[in-house]
């Protein structure tokens, strides 16, 4: 961004920011072969089975693909409601 | 002597594979080397034009394969540096008229009599590609800094892996510093650390590539050119010279600075 631009308070689009954000994205999914619905499909199913022998606390489920130096990884933090308190 | 020999490929079309491949050959003769350049892709014969020596083509890489000349015919000498050869794709062909084992074959006939075997790949991950990255010893993923190209790159580097040819090393192709400036373009930071994968170079986007193309000289046998400085680095570095990466500011005048500075 130039003196001129900064003056008027005009500001980049940051437009390369947004690309990396989109790829690291469209990566986690390309590179595991799962599109992110079938990963919904998947985030429902794993929910079934787990509530079958512990009740999940639905709105803290969090199950995510990261990666790391190219190695993909599920993460999934499910909390666990406590029955006896 | 025994040939490292180096496939430059992208996944995507038009990321500039024949280009890189055309200067980094040209540029490894220019420093002594013994260099034989390959158009691997069949049917779309370009690095004939790149290199400037379409006019000397009688034989090509499917009449060596097909046993219709000897490998010794098909290979064309560029006048302009010592020991660097061309071997032309076939233009009136496809992608089938060549199989993996005939490419190790005809590149194992190389290995003794040159420094490297640079191979242009076709884009696209098909036949062609593998035809091309069979031979390999190591490889170059070329990319520009766009989600397209990045995003295939990515595939690519996936490949390669699975083809037990990697790590392969990236070349980062089309940079516009001024985009990066001003956050309009992924930064070769950016690139490395989506893709993960070593990076052996920058290359600025250039006009000169343009003119010298025209010409059918590539821009790294020129002095005076940002983008022919970035291609001789990348060759210093496959022969094992650690060069610092070009930042792309160093000759700007105090002038040009503020110009841009007001300007942009």
């Amino acid at each position: 961004m130039n003196f001129f631009d900064r003056m008027l308070g005009r500001k980049g689009s940051n437009s390369g920011n947004v690309a990396k954000n989109r790829l690291q994205l469209v990566l986690v999914h390309d590179r595991v072969d799962l599109s992110p619905g079938k990963m919904d499909l998947l985030k429902d199913e794993l929910i079934q089975v787990i509530s079958k022998y512990v009740e999940i606390d639905q709105n803290g489920i969090d199950i995510a693909l990261t990666n790391s130096n190219r190695q993909s990884c599920l993460t999934a933090q499910i909390p666990v409601v406590n029955v006896r308190k | 002597m025994s040939a490292t020999v180096i496939t430059i490929t992208s996944g995507k079309g038009g990321v500039g594979k024949t280009t890189t491949t055309a200067n980094l050959s040209a540029s490894l003769a220019a420093c002594g080397k013994k260099v034989v350049a390959i158009d691997a892709d069949i049917g779309l014969r370009n690095l004939d034009v790149v290199m400037g020596l379409e006019n000397r083509i009688v034989y090509d890489l499917v009449n060596v394969v097909e046993g219709t000349c000897r490998l010794r015919q098909a290979m064309i000498k560029d006048k302009r540096v010592d020991e660097l050869y061309l071997i032309p794709a076939a233009q009136s062909r496809d992608k089938s008229a060549l199989k993996p084992e005939d490419m190790i074959a005809v590149v194992d006939q190389l290995r003794d009599e040159f420094d490297f075997v640079i191979i242009d790949s076709p884009a696209g991950i098909e036949q062609g590609f593998k035809n091309a990255v069979a031979p390999a010893d190591r490889v170059l993923i070329v990319t520009t800094p766009e989600v397209s190209a990045v995003r295939d790159a990515d595939r690519i580097i996936g490949l390669i892996e699975a083809e037990e040819k990697g790590p392969a090393d990236l070349i980062v192709n089309r940079l516009r510093m001024d985009m990066v400036k001003r956050g309009d373009m992924l930064d070769t930071d950016d690139v490395i650390d989506i893709l993960a994968i070593n990076l052996i170079g920058i290359v600025p986007d250039d006009e000169h590539i343009i003119v010298s193309t025209n010409q059918g000289r590539p821009v790294a046998l020129e002095n005076g050119s940002l983008a022919g400085h970035a291609f001789r680095n990348i060759g210093l570095r496959l022969m094992g010279q650690n060069v610092p990466f070009l930042t792309f500011e160093q000759n700007e005048s105090f002038i040009k600075r503020l110009a841009n500075f007001l300007m942009g």
